[in-house]
């Protein structure tokens, strides 16, 4: 086989299974392409020798038959999931040199089907972003050229930009990721790539970085609909360690890949036809609606009244949450510390020192609207708001629609410091089509809906009933099909 | 509502996050932008509404009261930046 980077993750699964190649082989060809994309910045932290270890063991269990579902498949982890004995940093100063001494549940389930590890993603710092810009590691470049702007460097989208550029970059066969607002469905959209957040509770958050834990949920990000399927499977499942994690079978996803999707209702909301829409956004959805029509699916249009809310929610809830979730960063027990003359100053000097400023920005937000005289008017009105929006979809489901058709996002990728540099808020509209779905704990995947004019992906969001990812995988391989083909970009980055 | 130099400073310290005085400006801007787009809220008629916290129409999970874990004093340390024995070590705190 000429490059194995090639692959997709099924085909590579099969290709290991019918011994046309090794673990060993496969993971060297990863690795060396990992090495020879330094300047993309995908990874913070390369785990080569452990790849390859685990690439040995997985080529004994493929010889003795007892290979896992992901067998000798090398990944890439989003940095905000605990390693055990490799540094995890959620791209910040203030975890410092932590290396846990344990593996978060979802990685913990790949390595049990066999996955090998190539190492960790950068991603923006503690998820909080939609660029990749705010990592304290550097930003990621996507391997994706704006059309006749060769020296522009374009975000992968965030929070999961290492992970969505790796992929596209063919560095791994897939990546984890995690989405709070939209941290897997934006940056899957602005590479070409797929990315689903399943239903709120399918997979273990314990292990992972925390950021808005009523929020927060992990999937993949691969190359394919099918390859999606297969992640999210071993991904998936109930853990003890996490109360919030669902007690409930994980059906086998990829056997819905191919399944009819005829008579399936598909909402189109006439909420998400934005004043100032791109003409562009706006004729992919027309051509997404089309082709699943062409599948044999019925389209409706459906009202979801308080979609315009979403973000401003989001943006008191998420914060909250965040401030939270953050204060256990304080110089005692792991990461940075830096002295002061007495114990507050110590915590106030290491947080100043150790988080960027998206991150304080967020944490002060937070603080504000949980704060004595502001509760009330924010933060529970905001839960409020949150109950009215879910409503919105219960009442679609209620009403039949079994999935919600959208655009992915606003607009295509940006260059690095385009966006956000004046006014935070600007890069906040990024999550307008996704953040409404982690609201309401709905399952929701971006597939690739072909190239825009100036060369860059677009993607469409197809949304779910809780649990039923299984649509959501045959309606989004329905459109992965239909869809213009595009070609990832060649290594200009070797 | 928005907020003024002396509440950004306010939260800051709620928040454990020194706050340099050529810094407050900055946030003030940025903290009344943030402000600013939540507002939208307030025309909401959120009337009889619950509040939601978690998504899930779901049961506490209960498990039985007994040790599952522990043990682990080393592991538990091995990540502190100061230690001494088998305890953190901070700045005093008790006259």
């Amino acid at each position: 086989m000429s490059d194995l980077t090639h692959l997709t993750l099924a085909d590579a699964r099969d290709a290991l299974k019918s011994k046309k190649v090794s673990a060993v082989e496969l993971t060297k060809a990863h690795i060396s392409a990992m090495e020879n994309a330094r300047g993309l910045n995908c990874f913070i932290t390369e785990t080569p020798d452990l790849a390859l270890k685990q690439a040995e063991a997985s080529d004994a269990r493929l010889a003795s038959g007892e290979a896992g579902p992901l067998e000798g498949l090398p990944l890439g982890i989003k940095d905000l999931y605990c390693s055990k004995g490799v540094r995890t940093t959620a791209a910040s100063r203030i975890l410092d040199d932590f290396t846990p001494t344990y593996e978060s549940t979802v990685s913990a389930n790949l390595l049990r089907d066999g996955a090998v590890t190539l190492g960790k993603l950068n991603l923006d710092e503690f998820a909080m972003g939609s660029s990749n810009e705010t990592s304290a590691f550097g930003p990621v470049v996507s391997p994706w050229k704006r059309k006749g702007d060769p020296g522009a460097k374009i975000v992968p989208g965030g929070s999961s930009g290492g992970s969505s550029a790796a992929v596209a970059a063919h560095l791994c066969l897939g990546a984890t990721a995690t989405d709070t607002g939209g941290s897997i469905r934006q940056p899957a959209a602005f590479t070409g790539t797929v990315g689903i957040k399943p239903t709120y509770g399918r997979c273990s958050r314990w292990g992972i970085v925390a950021f808005a834990s009523s929020l927060d949920q992990a999937g993949p990000i691969t190359r394919t609909v099918r390859d999606a399927a297969i992640m999210l499977r071993s991904m998936a499942g109930h853990d003890l360690k996490d109360t919030t994690s669902v007690d409930a079978p994980v059906p086998d996803y990829e056997a819905a890949i191919g399944a009819s999707v005829k008579g399936r209702r598909i909402g189109v909301p006439k909420e998400y036809r934005l004043d100032g829409m791109s003409a562009e956004i706006a004729a992919l959805w027309e051509e997404g609606v089309q082709w699943l029509k062409d599948a044999g699916a019925e389209i409706v249009e459906i009202s979801l009244p308080h979609t315009k809310y979403a973000l401003p929610t989001y943006y008191i809830i998420a914060p909250a949450e965040a401030s939270s979730n953050l204060a256990r960063y304080d110089g005692v027990r792991y990461g940075l510390r830096m002295p002061g003359r007495d114990i507050v100053d110590m915590y106030e000097k290491t947080r100043a020192e150790g988080f960027g400023a998206e991150v304080r920005r967020r944490i002060m937000i937070g603080t504000y609207v949980l704060s004595a005289g502001y509760y009330d008017a924010y933060y529970v009105r905001a839960q409020k708001v949150r109950s009215l929006i879910k409503r919105d979809f219960d009442e679609a489901f209620a009403a039949g629609v079994d999935a919600v058709l959208t655009p992915a996002t606003p607009s295509t990728a940006f260059a690095q410091g385009e966006q956000g540099a004046t006014d935070p808020v600007e890069m906040y509209l990024n999550d307008v089509f996704t953040v409404t779905v982690n609201m309401a704990g709905l399952p929701g995947i971006s597939v690739p809906g072909g190239l825009a004019a100036n060369g860059l992906p677009l993607g469409l969001q197809l949304i779910g009933r809780p649990f039923d990812e299984e649509t959501l995988f045959s309606l989004a391989h329905a459109v992965e099909q239909a869809a213009p083909k595009f070609d990832f970009p060649e290594p200009w980055w070797r | 509502m928005s907020v003024d130099s002396t509440v950004v400073r306010r939260i800051a310290h709620l928040a454990r996050i020194a706050v340099e005085e050529n810094e407050v400006e900055r946030l003030r801007g940025e903290l009344n932008a943030i402000l600013h787009f939540v507002e939208a809220l307030s025309e909401v008629d959120v009337e009889g509404i619950e509040p939601i916290a978690s998504v899930l129409p779901m049961q506490m999970k209960k498990r039985a009261d007994v040790v599952t874990d522990g043990g682990i004093a080393d592991d538990v340390l091995v990540n502190a930046p100061a230690k001494e024995d088998r305890y953190f070590v901070v700045p005093k705190v008790i006259e």
